[in-house]
């Protein structure tokens, strides 16, 4: 019977799992839109790039003269 | 054949514009395209085919100079760092997949952007862009270039909101639901045959564990309830809470009674479920229209900036630093912001949307013109008399008008939960008085078996789910409700009261007819072209009522303020005007419309009738509203078509005109006195204050998404005729909530006898919550589903 107390345990661990992922979902705002993502990702992704590698970039410009 | 327009779909009409074989409504449209194609944005097109936005020829391009001011911009961007900047816009125009196609491509059209981003239920594109190649001003100018003009009012750059009410929500649901599966498992094996056999050990860890896992959900996700029961009490009110309180309470309690004495679990998992289906619920219930603003005031109907003259020379300043003395310049459609003089050019101000006025009003040098009119004809000058927060309107605008709590605590619900709380307590106390004769020990089970399993979970989703399926059904038909009390407001309504202008008629729009002879179509062509010159707003309805003419223009030229115009065309003398300047004979008996005299070479050849043109279907839909309400109209505008409307009416209906903003607020109380649940429907600022007195203010909009005064519910205005209906279909609601009761009620009563008997199990209870739960929320979300089919089914759907 130890092992269902093991399982138990297991369980308890992966679930807790999802519910911090669900956390942190809601809390980044995944919840807010529901609909535009479901749209986006049926585009062609032509040249959208990565936002925050922009950002760093455009950092960078910023340091030189 | 009809020829829709590549860019919007609308019909091209029969002289459509032409670019690269295709067909466009206007030139508007065709520069959008020609601007999409040379950047290879023509996929626009294909995602979903004509889903481009129109702008019509007539509205004047929106400025966005002000936008170059650095305060208003600073105040406008979320956020800068260096060279990058980030703003949200808010675009009403956003309306489908193509718009979020086009919008996130924007760093095609031009390299300063880095990147966009569309949130659609919100109709809000967050745009990075770096701000040594693109100005925030030339931003606002590229979107408006493609017709998605972004709204910029005061009041966004006063108070930035962003709501997060909706993730709180989430996340004790989330919360709930984790718990809820977890204790299920620990207390499945209670429920089987042979359950007691379980080791002792087991059965004390998943005790404890539920415990542990009940926990956040006592506490965290039940909070509301708690502070929602307390609040009722203490404005004497039981509401609806208050049971599901001592229902939480009585479980938890119970339950960890049995945990720390060795016994089970208890009832964890019917508590844990109990919650992850009541909040389930309250999200359903709380779904808000978030595009939508129900709580606008005159902030937002403001402009942010205006032109001001020093020295000779235009200047752009936020319209907050305006001061009194300051020199304003008015361009035509631009709003006026604050009371002020005349003193260059010559006014014709649209007051529709502020008093009710159909026709605009003349003001000639040194005249005082009231903050909110709108300029229609060429530039004018003014002096301000009074700061923007001080003027005649934006005061009365500005009264609060916030709803007293008791008054939408008080419903329906709350009303039925004061029996069923006292029915329990004092089925709880005899239960257990009897069963303390036999043994004390029993007593206190059955006394808490009893709070238990009346806990009126079915009773409270009955609401909800009721009056949101209701707002589902009536948004998806054009007709947006602030939150699900409003539904029970439309449902008690006695008396309905009108606002004339922009309400039961069209803005903008006459009908005009003629009285006298026929006219050939070359001297309408002469009229033509005398109107065409004519900044009066009864010559431009002229204009665009009569056929497009070839162009001759007039000789002698003469426009007489307040008289008419006179000219000549093509060697016909035409004059155009009121009657004692055409046929130079004054009469005193009051008019029923406004008219337009015609003479040609000196004949007189009869006049032009110009009528407010009514709304489509609003006969049949008086006649209908009739027969169940008393019905009111409060015009803000004279009583010229006072015979009509009596005709429309009724002789038992009460008809109002030349009624300022504060009568019509006040006529409002008074039938509140009267003890009337009043709808009001209108649609401008002037009837913000009687709008916000009303019990339900609706508020009827061409574009539900531009400016309407604050209210209760919006109306689109192609759904106006539906209005009955709509208020019909509470009525069902309320029937099958009534039904809805009696389920649950069933529930209640079988529970109710295991529980008084001190029978009820964990089992039981496990199985009747979610059972009587779902039953209920399945029978309501399906039979208004079908309702509204039936009864909501209109014929353009």
């Amino acid at each position: 019977m130890e092992a269902v107390l093991f399982l138990i345990i297991i369980g308890v661990i992966v679930a807790g799992g999802f519910l911090a992922a669900f956390i942190w979902a809601v809390r980044n705002g995944q919840y807010d839109d529901d609909y535009s993502p479901s749209v986006r990702m049926l585009f062609d992704n032509k040249k959208q790039s990565e936002p925050e590698k922009e950002i760093s970039e455009s950092n960078n410009n910023n340091l030189k003269p | 054949m009809v020829k829709p327009c590549v860019h919007c779909g609308a019909d091209c009409g029969s002289s459509p514009v032409v670019w690269e074989g295709k067909d466009f409504c206007c030139h508007g449209c065709k520069t959008v395209y020609q601007i999409l194609n040379e950047n290879q944005l023509g996929e626009y097109y294909q995602i979903q085919p004509m889903s481009g936005i129109r702008i019509d020829s007539g509205q004047p391009l929106k400025r966005f100079a002000f936008l170059d001011i650095e305060e208003i911009a600073h105040k406008l961007i979320d956020f800068k760092d260096g060279n990058i900047s980030k703003i949200k816009f808010f675009i009403p125009a956003i309306h489908c997949a193509s718009c979020i196609w086009l919008l996130e491509h924007l760093d095609t059209l031009h390299p300063g952007i880095s990147y966009s981003t569309v949130n659609f239920p919100r109709k809000e594109v967050q745009i990075t862009f770096k701000n040594d190649q693109i100005t925030l001003r030339q931003l606002a100018e590229l979107l408006t270039a493609i017709h998605y003009t972004p709204e910029i009012t005061l009041d966004q750059l006063e108070n930035k909101k962003i709501s997060k009410a909706n993730r709180n929500l989430l996340l004790k649901i989330g919360v709930a639901s984790f718990s809820f599966m977890n204790i299920m498992m620990y207390s499945f094996p209670e429920y089987l045959p042979g359950g007691d056999l379980l080791e002792e050990r087991f059965k004390n860890i998943f005790g404890w564990l539920s415990f542990i896992l009940i926990l956040p959900v006592v506490f965290f996700s039940a909070n509301d309830y708690y502070l929602s029961a307390y609040k009722g009490l203490k404005h004497k009110i039981i509401s609806i809470d208050l049971p599901i309180t001592l229902g939480i309470l009585a479980l938890f309690f119970y339950s960890s009674y049995v945990v720390f004495s060795g016994r089970g679990i208890g009832y964890m998992d019917s508590l844990a479920g109990l919650l992850f289906f009541l909040l389930i619920g309250k999200w359903y219930q709380g779904k808000t229209y978030e595009a939508l603003s129900f709580e606008r005031d005159y902030k937002s109907y403001f402009p942010v900036a205006v032109t001001v003259m020093k020295d000779g020379e235009e200047e752009i300043i936020p319209i907050r630093d305006l001061k009194k003395g300051d020199r304003i310049l008015i361009r035509n459609q631009e709003l006026i912001p604050a009371d002020a003089t005349l003193v260059k050019g010559k006014g014709s101000i649209d007051y529709s949307f502020v008093t009710g006025e159909a026709m605009p009003v003349s003001k000639k040098i040194n005249d005082f013109i009231y903050a909110g009119g709108r300029q229609a004809g060429s530039s004018i000058e003014l002096v301000v008399e009074k700061a923007v927060e001080q003027s005649y309107l934006t005061q009365l605008w500005n009264q609060s008008n916030v709803k007293s709590e008791s008054e939408t605590l008080n419903n329906h619900i709350n009303n039925i939960s004061q029996y069923f709380t006292s029915a329990v307590l004092l089925i709880a106390f005899s239960a257990s008085a009897y069963w303390a004769t036999i043994d004390i020990k029993i007593a206190v089970y059955v006394f808490s078996s009893v709070l238990i399993i009346a806990c009126p979970c079915a009773l409270a989703l009955t609401v909800p789910f009721t009056f949101g399926s209701t707002m589902r059904a009536f948004g998806r038909r054009g007709f947006y409700i602030k939150n699900t009390d409003v539904v029970e407001q439309l449902y008690r309504t006695t008396t309905i009261v009108f606002d004339k202008t922009g309400t039961i008629t069209l803005n903008r729009k006459v009908e005009v007819g003629f009285q006298g002879e026929q006219l050939k179509d070359l001297e309408t062509d002469l009229i033509s072209n005398m109107v065409r010159h004519s900044s009066h707003p009864l010559s431009a309805a002229l204009n665009d009522f009569l056929p497009e003419a070839e162009e001759n223009f007039p000789e002698n030229y003469e426009e007489i303020p307040g008289m008419g115009i006179t000219g000549t065309v093509t060697g016909h003398r035409v004059t155009l005007g009121s009657e004692q300047f055409v046929t130079g004979i004054i009469t005193d008996a009051p008019m029923k419309e406004s008219r337009v005299y015609i003479s040609i070479d000196g004949q007189q050849r009869g006049y032009y009738t110009f009528m407010n043109s009514y709304r489509k279907g609003l006969t049949e839909l008086i006649s209908d509203l009739k027969k169940k309400y008393k019905l009111h109209l409060i015009s803000g505008d004279n009583d010229a078509e006072a015979g009509n409307l009596r005709e429309l009416f009724g002789h038992e209906s009460q008809l109002h005109f030349q009624q300022s903003p504060v009568e019509k607020k006040q006529y409002i109380q008074q039938l509140k006195k009267n003890k009337e649940k009043v709808l009001m429907i209108g649609d401008g600022l002037n009837d913000a204050g009687a709008l916000s007195e009303s019990q339900t203010g609706i508020s009827i909009a061409e574009n539900v998404f531009s400016f309407s005064p604050a209210c209760d519910a919006i109306l689109e205005a192609s759904r106006f005729n539906r209005l009955g209906k709509f208020i019909a279909f509470t009525r069902s609601s309320f029937k099958v909530i009534r039904v809805s009761f009696f389920i649950s009620l069933f529930y209640n009563i079988i529970g109710l006898s295991f529980a008084v008997t001190g029978k009820l199990s964990p089992l039981i209870a496990a199985i009747l919550m979610p059972v009587s739960s779902i039953t209920v929320v399945a029978f309501v979300t399906f039979s208004i589903g079908w309702l509204a089919h039936r009864k909501l089914r209109f014929d353009n759907e």
